[in-house]
């Protein structure tokens, strides 16, 4: 047996099934998956040389090798290299780890077992030993783990059903044909491997992700880079200062400084300080900051995922940080584009109410205050004496029964209509109970409702459709199915009951059916008028149903004009269309439903928050327009309040700008404009978009469709595209593709500079999800796929709230104080060297101990700043919860940016001066209480370090706002450290092990001693941070942040929290609209008029290993049962060409 | 597109079987610290506790600062300048570099007398003890009686490592450059003749560094021996073992040595040169009077600019004359104080009643 198929590289590939021999001859890859990068004795170089190509352990790497020059060397290499060894051992433990569990899922995926056919045999093997053209058995629910090629099936005509829902998280079952050839040969599910490992689908398609960083990641790069312009700047001061003063003052203090050979040229040794000093001021980017930054990222992730308040325990899933990299992006969130399928609704329909002749039924119990007069209204109906109802089934309104038990006759009509017009296949489990087959839920939950109340569909066949009414069965005679369509928006049948009567019975939109209407059902029109606009209001989706009695010779006219115009081969469809418009009129109006389509818990109250926080919300989707719009208002997206709802529909370029300029001209004012050509440059356009943006008042909002926005995302329209859209408060864009999702997503990302995160739950949404800055799965699910493409992933759309309102929020806070803190920090500890320079003759001789300065950021200052930036919460989390707006200073970038870090080094440079000038000034000429001298320049250094450690620890006091019990031991146990190594190295003990390593021994002995060392160290400490105080207390006097309102409130109520509900619920006006929205497609009627989705009573018999298995009711049950377990009747010496 | 329209499975969540087996309850700990409650003390600068705390800086900084500066003011101190760059000043004539050994000799007067104990210290400017190159210049090990190190001294002693093949002891830069000049105070008294003053050269260093740091090298019977295979540093006159005459001030443990050896924080320093001890309560250690000063005049600073100072001082509770600490303790508690003031008037006139109103948003 050959298998070729054509791939770009590989031309054909030639296999035999079954031979193992012939196959081994290609060469293919085996079936093992490597997903993992490092085997033990690979680890280490390899992990070293991928953590050596980033820049930033590259520089360090730099700098070491600069050390080891003695002529440049200021700093001992031990200086250096501590802290380089330990963020490199760090990172290749977290790098190890990550590879341990890659191996440890490679080898679950690879040693599953399969059934391979090999000596004749089926043997068990495990999935990494299959080979190219091996014939495996597969049975019902069992993993796939290869590409294969569908020989044959148990099912008939060679079918099988696949869920793929690991390649594209889509749940639904699809279907795969055998090969007709093939597909006689056996009755299981055997498959041909065909690519095996590495050139699977899955594993080609499954690319690197884009590597995602954060804006924060963005600007510390820019500032890096600023600093290193600093740093050069400064070591071209020093440098500078360094050959003048050896020209003017080295060259005569040669009598005791010698020169070396080398360095007679002053402006040589210039040339040898400015890298001396790039060495020592280096750590005003210390290698730590990445680190830190890391360890905090991952602080901040475990907390999402250990949050009870994201856990869904109705499916047990934990939110997921799956990307530990991109938290304090969630701070800064301003638009959020979201799937709706699953998303924001779970994909589940329930039927609400209905309107029955003028009657409303069913409504919700709380809040509708004036139907108190029905009892026991707060408990569902009880269906138990019907047998067949769907037990999940609920419906509040007892009156309704009542009506089908009192037997009245519109109510009847309607049920029936429900029972007979749809297109759902009924089956039976092995249970006994019905089960229905839906193409769209809209349908299953109608049917479904109408089954509780009595009229339960139980089958059908291509002319006939049984119902039981109310115990009864009664078979209708299925004469015509009036399809539904997206231009029609309705469907009908035309059925024959038992008594002879035709009756057509339609469902649709209200707004054709109502155009349909007999001229005698006005007064009933206006009443059930009046009760979808209700329906509308409250989000359902609306469905007007109507009959007409068809009268015998009519109706055989009307079917044989449709059968000729079925023959016609031109102008067919439009000669049917109008026979149906012929039919579908003088109709009578029974009512309406209304169908529910479920939001997720807490989606309304979740995007009423996010609109406060200013987050704007898109919904991108793939469904029909009235779906989308009606979803839009089920969750409050979409007002009536609304000034404006743009809808743009057009189908050609010139439609769809056109429509466009109109919008604008409705939002701006005429004088806008015309102004606003296409040409305008992008930079000028964005100014004026926020000078707009301000004089707009009112809400508006837009909905696109897939069509338009094809022609809307192409570049010359795209601007205005994006401007209207940016001013609406809500955008829907409907029937888009999975390509336009993205790119709509990059639009905006790359337009309006904004941070974008997006939601969805499916395949379709994996491009949306990688492209945007954020992307969110919706997890527990079947599929996987959006899971497996997010950054972040958990069960429930409303859980996006704590996200970003509290994670985010306080990622994005804690992340900035911790930057601009360890800014401050660096800057105060380093250009304490740039000022010691003019004193020692620009020579880059250090301020402090070596040790000191190998030790003060990765011990001495890196725990409490860590524990700021793990811990720190300026509100509590319902605070930020409840107080939306907190979010928008992430939005504004407000809390680190450019100007935020020149103040921060203007801070920095602050502290530095008076942590050297102070003790310059008291050690000038000073003599301690013994009369010995101190101002010698070890008592200087230790004087100064010690002022360090002191204000940058009183500086982090101040900064932390919230002081849990692990920031108290990590501040005071730094300076506790910081004590206990000084005295450690300036004592005897160490000194005598290495003389040359420790030189400041009895140094603390004799200084530390002094009273007025310690006054000078109080003088310094006051006299940085008071500036630091006043500050910061002038700005929480005088114009308080909300964060800081909220904080002195929360300090004052901590304890009686009054309970506020804050949102007001928004009861919409009940204006005239619409709700009719149905994901119903087309085609399906003709399907079952045909009978080609039904199983046949009696199959042909294929083989004779076909078990009598049809008896059994489910169509889906077959298939799983059906896997024998007699081998397929493959044979070797068969050849077969495919 | 079939679906399997059964709400059942829906709202039981389906079939659940993952992967890894059985699930395990996932639902995460409820602990203060994973779920972020840890009880913490969230402080907030507030009028409340912001003002005190400069009133309280003020109150506290301005008093030390007072005592720190009347303390400072009552320290006597005499600082004589005898680099001789003066032409009418008696050591101008030691400038010239030929002239050795030079003596001069200064006069000077005490206005008044000098109580306790007092200190007496050379000052030398512009000398930059603290440049990279020669603080490095050192090998700690030797200094510290190591006999490796002894004869085969670091290499950051370079260029005064080794002279004419042997090591020199001590090595390096800064020893190569000790201070080299001899003072001698004499009080001109009623009496015709002069009363030297008793210099006192033990206990001018650190206890750490004269027995701790430093050492002579072990081994041999005379401190000659010990130092044998060494050199003497080129600027040197005398080879280290013949420092001083005592035993315990010879070699590397001698204490102008060991002063010399501890270099200092800027270009223009002080350190202690000898130590003249109170000799009755009765009596002033210095008192009031004529004194001159005998300089042996060996150490060149002129090349250089630089300067060369005796200073006499006496000490206090916080150590020497020390003015700069004294104002700026009394400075930044004023300042302070002032800020609270200031504070407050804000505070009083212009905060706007945020605290207890609503929040407004």
């Amino acid at each position: 047996m050959f298998c070729s198929k054509k791939k770009s590289l590989e031309v054909e590939r030639i296999v035999k099934a079954n031979d193992r021999e012939y196959n081994e001859k290609f060469q293919y890859a085996d079936n093992r998956i490597h997903t993992s990068k490092y085997n033990i004795l690979t680890f280490l170089p390899i992990n070293l040389f991928e953590q050596f190509q980033r820049v930033a352990n590259a520089y360090f790497l730099f700098l070491l090798i600069l050390q080891l020059i003695p002529e440049i060397s200021s700093l001992t290499w031990f200086t250096t290299i501590v802290p380089l060894v330990l963020v490199i051992t760090m990172t290749a433990v977290k790098d190890a780890t990550d590879d341990y569990f890659r191996h440890k899922s490679d080898n679950q995926v690879n040693n599953r077992l399969s059934e391979v056919l090999i000596d004749s045999k089926l043997q068990n093997e495990k999935w990494m030993n299959v080979k190219v053209g091996d014939v495996i058995k597969l049975e019902n629910n069992q993993f796939v783990a290869a590409d294969l090629l569908l020989l044959s099936s148990s099912e008939p005509h060679g079918l099988c059903y696949i869920e793929t829902a690991e390649l594209d998280g889509e749940t639904n079952l699809k279907v795969r044909h055998a090969l007709s050839v093939t597909s006689e040969l056996g009755a299981d599910f055997s498959r041909l491997a065909k690519f095996d490992g590495p050139d699977t689908k899955l594993m080609q398609n499954s690319g690197k992700t884009k590597f995602k960083r954060t804006s924060i990641d963005k600007l510390l790069n820019t500032l890096v880079l600023w600093i290193f312009g600093f740093l050069v700047c400064l070591g071209i001061i020093l440098a500078i200062g360094n050959s003048i003063w050896e020209n003017q003052v080295g060259d005569q203090f040669r009598t005791f400084l010698f020169w070396n050979e080398r360095e007679k040229n002053s402006v040589f040794s210039g040339f040898l300080t400015f890298w001396s000093y790039i060495i020592i001021l280096n750590t005003v980017v210390p290698i730590s900051l990445y680190v830190s930054m890391e360890v905090i990222r991952l602080g901040h992730s475990y907390f999402i995922n250990w949050d009870r308040k994201m856990y869904y325990s109705g499916k047990s899933t934990p939110a997921e940080a799956r990307t530990t990299t991109l938290n304090e992006e969630l701070g800064q969130i301003e638009y959020v584009f979201s799937d709706k399928t699953g998303t924001l609704t779970q994909n589940i329909m329930t039927f609400k109410k209905c309107s029955i002749n003028g009657k409303i039924y069913g409504e919700v119990p709380e809040g509708m205050g004036q139907k108190t007069d029905i009892p026991k209204k707060n408990e569902p109906m009880d269906f138990s004496v019907n047998l067949q109802a769907d037990r999940t089934f609920q419906f509040f309104d007892h009156r309704l029964m009542e009506s089908v038990k009192l037997g009245d006759s519109k109510v009847y009509e309607f049920l029936r209509l429900l029972a007979l017009c749809h297109t759902v296949m009924s089956e039976e489990n092995s249970a006994g109970q019905l089960i229905y087959q839906v193409q769209s839920p809209d349908e299953g939950a109608l049917v479904t409702a109408a089954r509780n109340f009595g009229f339960i569909f139980k089958s059908r066949t291509p002319d006939t459709i049984t119902v039981e009414e109310l115990g009864t069965l009664v078979t209708y005679q299925l004469l015509a199915f009036l399809d539904f369509n997206n231009i029609r928006k309705r469907m009908s049948v035309i059925v024959r009951n038992p008594e002879g009567q035709i009756k057509l019975y339609s469902k649709g939109a209200d707004t054709i059916l109502f155009e349909k209407l007999h001229p005698s059902n006005e007064d009933l029109l206006t009443l059930t008028t009046d009760h979808l606009s209700e329906f509308a209001g409250e989000g359902l989706r609306t469905l007007a149903i109507a009959y007409r009695d068809l009268d015998d010779k009519y109706f055989k006219e009307w079917h044989k004009m449709l059968e000729d115009a079925n023959t016609l081969k031109d102008e067919r469809d439009e000669r049917i269309a109008g026979l149906y418009e012929e039919i579908e009129r003088d109709l009578m109006l029974l009512g309406a439903t209304a169908v529910e389509d479920k939001l997720q818990e807490g989606v309304t109250e979740t995007i009423a928050s996010l609109s406060l926080a200013n987050i704007k919300i898109w919904v991108l989707t793939g469904d029909k327009q009235e779906t989308a719009i009606n979803i839009g208002y089920a969750c409050n997206m979409l007002t009536d309040d609304m000034n404006d709802v743009f809808i743009v529909a057009g189908n050609t370029a010139v439609e769809v700008r056109e429509e466009l300029r109109k919008a604008k001209e409705n939002l701006f004012g005429q004088n806008r404009s015309s102004s606003n050509g296409h040409v305008v440059f992008e930079k000028q356009q964005l100014e004026l978009d926020s000078v707009v943006e301000e004089t707009i008042t009112g809400d508006y909002a837009l909905i696109i469709n897939g069509h338009s926005l094809a022609h809307a995302l192409e570049s010359d329209v795209k601007n205005d595209l994006l401007e209207l859209a940016c001013m609406c408060k809500t955008v829907v864009c409907c029937r888009v593709t999975p390509l336009q999702k993205a790119q709509v997503v990059e639009l905006v990302r790359n337009y309006r500079n904004a941070v974008t995160l997006a939601i969805g739950d499916g395949a379709n949404d994996v491009s949306m999800i990688k492209s945007a800055h954020i992307g969110v799965g919706i997890s527990g699910q079947e599929g996987l796929q959006a899971v497996l493409a997010s950054d972040y992933s958990f069960a429930q759309f409303r859980y996006l709230q704590r996200l970003l309102l509290v994670h985010g929020r306080w990622s994005y806070f804690r992340m900035c104080k911790f930057l601009g803190y360890f800014f401050y920090k660096n800057f105060a500890f380093t250009l304490v060297h740039f000022w010691f320079g003019f004193f020692c003759g620009f020579s880059a001789q250090t301020v402090y101990d070596q040790w000191f300065i190998t030790l003060f950021n990765i011990v001495y200052t890196s725990l409490p700043v860590l524990a700021m930036g793990i811990f720190d919460q300026d509100v509590s989390d319902q605070n930020s919860m409840d107080y939306p707006q907190l979010y928008k200073p992430g939005q504004l970038n407000l809390l680190f940016n450019k100007r935020q870090f020149f103040i921060c080094m203007a801070h920095g440079i602050y502290t530095s001066l008076a942590l050297f000038f102070i003790p310059y000034g008291a050690f000038y000429n000073v003599a301690g209480e013994d009369g010995q001298h101190i101002a010698d320049y070890q008592s200087f250094a230790v004087t100064m370090a010690t002022s360090l450690v002191i204000v940058v620890s009183v500086q982090i006091a101040l900064d932390t706002s919230y002081w849990t019990v692990i920031n108290h031991v990590f501040i005071w146990g730094s300076i506790a450290t910081y004590f206990s190594i000084l005295f450690t190295m300036h004592s005897n003990g160490i000194f005598g092990i290495f003389p040359n390593q420790f030189p400041f021994v009895g140094n603390v002995r004799h200084s530390l001693t002094q009273k007025c060392i310690w006054l000078v160290i109080l003088l310094t400490t006051v006299a940085s941070v008071v500036p630091v105080v006043i500050v910061r207390f002038l700005k929480m006097d005088l114009c308080p942040t909300l964060s800081d309102q909220i904080r002195q409130r929360q300090k004052a109520q901590k304890k009686a929290r009054p309970l506020r509900s804050r949102r007001p619920q928004t009861r919409r006006s009940s204006s005239r609209r619409s709700g009719y929205a149905f994901a119903h497609q087309e085609g399906y009627g003709e399907l079952i008029t045909s009978g080609k989705n039904m199983r046949a009573k009696n199959p042909p018999l294929t083989s004779g290993l076909e078990k009598t298995l049809y008896n059994s009711t489910s169509w889906i049950e077959n298939f799983c049962k059906k896997t024998t377990d007699t081998v397929s009747c493959f044979s070797q010496d068969k050849t077969v060409k495919l | 597109m079939a679906m399997n329209y059964n709400a059942k499975d829906e709202v039981d969540g389906g079939p659940q079987c993952p992967p890894g087996g059985p699930a395990k309850n996932r639902r995460p700990d409820n602990t203060a610290f994973k779920q972020q409650r840890l009880p913490a003390w969230q402080p907030i600068l507030t009028a409340g506790t912001v003002l005190p705390t400069f009133f309280i800086i003020g109150l506290i900084f301005i008093p030390i600062g007072i005592g720190i500066f009347v303390t400072s003011n009552n320290i006597r101190e005499i600082e004589i300048d005898y680099t001789g760059t003066d032409p009418s000043s008696p050591c101008n004539k030691c400038l010239s570099p030929n002239a050795t050994p030079c003596y001069c000799t200064i006069n000077f007067t005490l206005e008044q007398s000098f109580e306790g104990n007092v200190f007496m210290y050379y000052g030398l400017s512009n000398f930059y003890q603290n440049h990279r190159r020669y603080v490095k210049s050192r090998d700690d090990s030797q200094l510290n009686g190591d006999s490796s190190a002894l004869l085969n001294p670091s290499k950051e002693c370079e260029p005064y490592r080794r002279n004419e093949d042997k090591p020199i002891a001590p090595c390096g830069a800064i020893a190569n450059s000790m201070f080299n000049d001899t003072l001698e105070l004499f009080l001109v008294g009623n009496e015709s003749y002069p009363t030297p003053i008793p210099l006192k050269k033990k206990g001018i260093a650190w206890w750490t560094d004269k027995n701790v740091k430093f050492r002579n090298p072990s081994g041999g019977e005379s401190l000659k021996e010990r130092f044998k295979g060494t050199t003497k540093p080129v600027n040197w006159v005398k080879p280290v073992y013949m420092l001083d005459s005592e035993p315990d001030n010879n070699g590397f443990i001698n204490e102008d040595f060991i002063v010399w050896m501890r270099t200092a924080a800027l270009p223009t320093f002080r350190k202690l040169y000898r130590l003249i001890e109170r000799k009755s309560d009765l009596h002033p250690t210095l008192p009031a009077g004529r004194y001159y000063l005998n300089i042996t005049y060996n150490y060149p600073v002129h090349s250089f600019d630089g300067r060369k100072r005796m200073i006499l001082s006496t000490i206090s509770w916080m150590g020497g004359k020390n003015p700069f600490l004294g104002i700026a303790y009394i400075a930044i508690g004023s300042i302070s104080f002032l800020l609270g003031v200031v504070l407050l008037v804000i505070n009083h006139k212009y905060r706007n009643s945020s605290n207890t109103a609503d929040i407004t948003i």
